[in-house]
């Protein structure tokens, strides 16, 4: 009776290959987890700023402190602008999926004004920042603080020009497999920006107004 | 053979190409998750400015809401799931979560056990905090 079982066991097995007896993966798997690993690296780098910033926080050195420089309303629209964008950058992925075209640009002009607008409150408020003297070289605080922020500012500058390009390559490719894999690629990195931003508010503008 | 499946790209939804249905239905994962993360990001701001709460546990409050919009956007957005053809993915996450955790923690511990045994007599030579 258990030998029966065992075979049966067996068979079933058998007719049902696993996912590495079936040769290959596709590309688009390939591609899309490559993708993923360079950006759990991407996160481990932005762990190291975020360790930085944690240990350097109350280094102000008698300049100002969180407390003083940092305005919630700001980041508050900032955070609206960054998640409202990877909700449509979402949208132009399915608009992708289903190849409607027109949804696709509009989805990816959407993403891009909103990316836009928070990178424009951001590059101003930094610009105030340095301003009123409280520029990177101030402490040890602000130096922290301007390397994690301007990073992820970076991140999003390079997000918005990738967005641009593969715009232009929908435009003269169409949606062929490379361009569509490309696309894939930026929606992943759209949304993990997102995530880092999250912690960024949290971590720096939140925690900061409370001590 | 039709059970037999390849991973999944991270990323992508597990809806089969049934276009009409597969849109729709897709739109309302991310509709969910963009209506989740509003409301936890209007919780964080809140937990931050109000008075209501204890002090102290206000940044362990901004942490969890932290790390529960963070799975919301990963379920929502990257569709992320526990499902068989997700497994490669969520074990390269699994072990960056586990790297990132190493590298922030371990370095606050550090940091502030330094900070404690290397403080003269007053807060006078404090290096860390003044500079």
């Amino acid at each position: 009776m258990n030998i029966a079982i065992a075979l049966d066991d067996e068979v079933r097995r058998e007719a049902r290959p696993s996912a590495s007896e079936l040769g290959p993966a596709p590309k688009r798997i390939v591609v899309g987890y490559g993708f993923w690993i360079f950006l759990l690296s991407d996160i481990v780098m932005f762990s190291a700023f975020f360790a930085g910033y944690a240990v350097l926080a109350h280094a102000t050195a008698g300049g100002p402190s969180g407390m003083q420089l940092f305005s919630q309303r700001s980041v508050a629209i900032e955070t609206g602008c960054l998640l409202a964008s990877s909700y449509t950058c979402g949208l132009m992925s399915l608009a992708i999926g289903s190849r409607r075209y027109a949804a696709t640009y509009l989805a990816a002009v959407v993403t891009f004004v909103l990316g836009a607008c928070f990178l424009a409150l951001e590059a101003r408020e930094l610009a105030g920042m340095i301003a009123m003297g409280a520029g990177p070289q101030r402490s040890a605080f602000l130096s922290s603080f301007f390397t994690l922020v301007g990073c992820h500012g970076l991140h999003v500058t390079a997000g918005l020009l990738w967005l641009v390009v593969m715009m232009a390559q929908v435009a003269v490719k169409g949606l062929t497999g490379t361009v569509e894999r490309r696309l894939l690629c930026f929606s992943l990195f759209w949304h993990a920006l997102d995530i880092v931003w999250v912690w960024l508010f949290t971590v720096v503008y939140l925690m900061g107004a409370l001590s | 053979m039709t059970d037999t499946q390849y991973d999944r790209a991270p990323g992508d939804a597990s809806t089969l190409p049934d276009v009409e249905r597969g849109t729709s239905s897709g739109a309302l994962v991310y509709t969910i998750g963009l209506v989740l993360a509003m409301v936890l990001t209007a919780m964080s701001f809140w937990v931050a400015n109000t008075s209501l709460l204890w002090v102290g546990g206000v940044s362990l409050g901004l942490t969890v809401l932290a790390i529960a919009q963070m799975g919301v956007h990963l379920v929502f957005f990257l569709h992320v799931t526990t499902g068989p053809d997700n497994t490669n993915n969520v074990m390269a996450l699994a072990f960056g979560v586990l790297i990132v955790a190493l590298v922030v923690v371990g370095s606050l511990l550090i940091m502030a056990d330094l900070n404690d045994n290397m403080m003269p007599a007053a807060e006078l030579m404090n290096l860390q905090m003044q500079h």
